[in-house]
């Protein structure tokens, strides 16, 4: 910096002082170093959001990861289990510390009742396809039956020009479905359903949630 | 019951909310509401400002100084659009505000109607909460929740898109109230554990040092934060919006943060072994350089927003909730400490700044006068007890440093968006919100034009409003970053001015213009001493810069103290 050291003692403003107080000891810097690592990794988080149901809330969320350019994977709304509550699976590539970010930011609408971030370990994912295949390829190519057999996906209708199979699993299984007959040549049409998924945890968040701001409204 | 109208619900739901004044500009979408309007002259005092912008940064300026909800209404399509920058300067601000903005009626709705802008959907993004009222029967419930949304937890804007059906629509009115929205706690229970950790680490530190933001003063909580800082006898730098946080001379009040701010409190943010922050966000402006940001101290955040925690600094500990609360809470566990040697140690700098900065600010023996000079100047005339009202540029960045403060709720800037053209319409409504105090505005000459038409609300209103002009013919900070970083390639940046004394003149506000050093006192008692609006154009030295200065990108201990042009 042009303009370095013009202010205190030394010519490094306070990166000499720091060094002798020794406040840089080599373990705790491989500590930060490493946590730092895991914090800066991008890997696929899995944003569970409840929102009361009131109109123009989804775009206010989407807005979130667009200002903060993290790209939205995939996108699940419906109405939850709980009355009234809305539930959003969202996925999107990013660091932990965006993650974390990002549930902050959501969770501060007036309307989001709760918004939590989770890994792949944490929570059990399900996602649905359909695809839509060439009859005529199916009949001809044994190899068309088998895969969608080996997949453990169904057929749920065929006619003479086409049939539509459907798959439910997680990602990875549904891009092997896809990958295997698209290299038979047989896919016309190929949809997913972007995922859904439930913790694994022991405890229901929204529910504890939901009872502790009923016990604040009684005491009021 | 009687049936009432949807604008005459309106009103009564504003006065059920306590609303006595309204800064506003009429027409097509909102005419119901303004009918209804005429029948409540009494109690609702309405402020016709001169554009709908004057009106949102006029209710900030009451709400800053009040701590109030300010309160806007405006028409839809343009009158909405015009109000855009006031919500989203209240937004970052952190300023209530309630602005009521005409629709058209339901029916038209998605039509590209006359004068129709789907406000909900601009202004979501830039406000605390954003709604549009379709029916007569939401009004009563909207107003309680937007008011309640606005001034409570961290404050904010809230728009209330008032469809023209829901206005003529007849209704059976009974007033509502909002104290709990089960998605939103605007006051969350203090972690124990929390409280108990600051403590501790507070009372181990040898070097603590407190960032005190305008949380303090959102949260009334002034005295907590001065028994918080005595008891363990901690330094504190603020921020522009947390100035008049604590008085400027109090003893462990060691200046301001930031770019702009003092050498002191910049350099020991990177000497101090414990940061604690009250109220504020770590904006790029108080911090520079992120990867060299007092990365020796651990770091303490105190916050009601939990989205503000490790979002610009990672801290330590977060200390969530009302700072009221939590800094009182943290004071009963801390140990009674001196840290004399360390407070001395503020010292050095404090002196070479005045040397090398202050002094030659403040007293200039000969050339053209200096924004310093008339600043300090203005303020020791009113005691230090005024609100120093600011636009923005060199004006407000000196006035930030050189106005004292020994009053609560004392300071009206843009911080957050910078806006020029936000001063005169603030103090406008500053003179509203606190019509006992001096509202004394810094402007300058480029900021001066942006509302120089809200003249007209000042003239109509004999609004006190004391504008001190500061007039170097420049756009004068964008200068002085061409002048320091762009090779002194002066791109549009002078300007030719017209006679601003003859302009307020014929708004009927005195006006004088001081070129002398010799005259300023006399002119600036003149000014104090006459009754209603006045306008001070005072000549300054046109190529002036605001020093020290963190460079952009540069670390905060990196002050330049002194730039001599190349
Ligand atoms: C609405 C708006 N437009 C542009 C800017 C960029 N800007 C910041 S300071 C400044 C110059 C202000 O000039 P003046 O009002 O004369 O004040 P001075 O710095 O000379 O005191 C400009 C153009 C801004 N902050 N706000
Ligand atoms: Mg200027």
């Amino acid at each position: 910096m042009a303009f370095g050291g013009q202010c205190g003692e030394c010519t490094e403003c306070g990166k000499c002082e720091r060094l002798l107080n020794g406040q840089t000891n080599d373990d705790s810097i491989k500590k930060e170093e490493k946590k730092m690592e895991q914090d800066n990794s991008v890997r696929l988080y899995t944003f569970i959001i409840y929102s009361e149901n009131v109109p123009g809330l989804l775009s206010q969320i989407t807005a979130v990861y667009t200002r903060r350019q993290v790209n939205i994977e995939s996108l699940n709304v419906c109405a939850s289990s709980t009355p009234g509550a809305h539930k959003y699976t969202i996925t999107a590539y990013c660091t932990r510390t965006m993650a974390e970010m990002l549930t902050k930011q959501i969770e501060k609408k007036i309307d989001v009742l709760q918004a939590n971030v989770f890994t792949d370990d944490d929570i059990f994912i399900n996602e649905t396809c359909l695809l839509k295949i060439s009859t005529p390829i199916m009949l001809e190519n044994k190899d068309v039956c088998r895969m969608v057999r080996l997949h453990q996906a169904h057929i749920v209708e065929v006619n003479s020009i086409y049939a539509t199979i459907e798959k439910t699993g997680i990602t990875s299984d549904i891009l092997s479905l896809y990958d295997s007959l698209k290299t038979l040549g047989c896919v016309l049409q190929f949809v997913r359903s972007g995922r859904i998924c439930i913790t694994k945890d022991y405890t229901e968040h929204l529910d504890e949630y939901l009872a502790d701001r009923e016990k604040k409204r009684n005491a009021k | 019951m009687e049936k009432i109208t949807g604008a005459e619900a309106m009103m009564r739901a504003l006065e059920n909310e306590g609303v006595d004044i309204l800064f506003g500009y009429p027409g097509g979408s909102i005419m119901p509401t303004y009918d209804a309007l005429y029948d409540h002259k009494k109690t609702l005092n309405h402020i016709l400002v001169r554009h709908e912008q004057g009106a949102v940064h006029a209710a900030q300026g009451y709400a800053r100084v009040s701590g109030k909800v300010g309160c806007a209404i405006v028409t839809s399509g343009p009158g909405a659009t015009n109000t855009i920058t006031g919500i989203a300067d209240a937004m970052i601000d952190s300023t209530p505000l309630v602005v009521i903005a005409g629709q058209v009626g339901v029916a038209m709705l998605g039509t590209d109607a006359f004068q129709e802008v789907d406000v909900v959907g601009v202004t979501s993004p830039i406000s605390k909460w954003s709604y549009q009222i379709r029916r007569a029967e939401d009004i009563a419930w909207a107003v309680a929740r937007a008011f309640y949304i606005a001034k409570s937890g961290r404050p904010g804007p809230v728009v209330l898109d008032f469809a023209k059906n829901a206005q003529t629509g007849m209704v059976e009115y009974e007033p509502a109230k909002a104290d709990f929205i089960r998605s939103y706690d605007p006051d969350p229970d203090l972690n124990e554990e929390e409280i108990r950790e600051a403590a501790k680490m507070i009372n181990e530190s040898v070097k603590p040092f407190v960032l005190v933001g305008q949380g303090v003063e959102l949260g009334n909580a002034r005295e907590e934060l001065k028994a918080f800082l005595e008891k363990a006898d901690m330094p504190c730098g603020t921020t522009f919006l947390g100035l008049s946080a604590i008085e400027s001379d109090h003893r462990l009040n060691k200046g301001i943060l930031g770019m702009h701010g003092n050498l002191g409190p910049n350099v020991m943010t990177n000497k101090c072994d414990l940061l604690i922050a009250v109220g504020m966000r770590f904006d790029d402006r108080v911090t520079g350089n992120l990867a060299t940001y007092a990365k020796q101290a651990k770091i303490i955040h105190f916050d009601i927003d939990r989205s503000e925690f490790n979002k610009n600094v990672k801290v330590n500990l977060s200390v969530h909730g009302d700072c009221k609360k939590s800094l009182a809470a943290v004071t009963k566990l801390l140990d009674k400490a001196t840290h004399t040697s360390w407070i001395d140690g503020f010292k050095p700098y404090e002196e070479k700044e005045y040397q090398k900065v202050i002094d030659k600010a403040l007293h200039p023996t000969e050339g053209p006068l200096l924004m310093g000079e008339v600043i300090r100047k203005v303020s020791e005339a009113t005691n230090n007890a005024g609100i120093m009202v600011t636009d923005v540029g060199q004006n407000q960045l000196f006035a930030c440093r050189y106005f004292k403060f020994t009053k609560a709720r004392s300071v009206v800037t843009s911080g957050g968006l910078g806006t020029m053209g936000f001063g005169i319409p603030a103090a406008i409504g500053a003179t509203f919100g606190a019509p006992d105090r001096t509202v004394c505005l810094f402007v300058g000459d480029g900021g001066l034009q942006m509302t120089i038409q809200e003249f007209g609300t000042i003239m109509e209103q004999g609004a006190p409003v004391k504008m001190i002009l500061l007039n170097n013919n420049y756009l004068g900070n964008v200068r002085q970053w061409q002048e320091m970083f762009f090779s002194h390639r002066y791109s549009f940046t002078p300007m030719l001015n017209p006679n601003y004394e003859l302009i307020a003149k014929g708004y009927g506000i005195p006006a004088k213009t001081v070129v002398e050093r010799s005259e300023l006192d006399a002119a600036i008692k003149e000014m104090l001493a006459t009754p209603g609006p006045y306008l001070l154009q005072c000549a300054i030295m046109e190529e002036d810069n605001v020093m020290p200065m963190v460079p952009p990108g540069a670390n905060i201990d990196e002050m330049i103290l002194e730039y001599k042009s190349k």
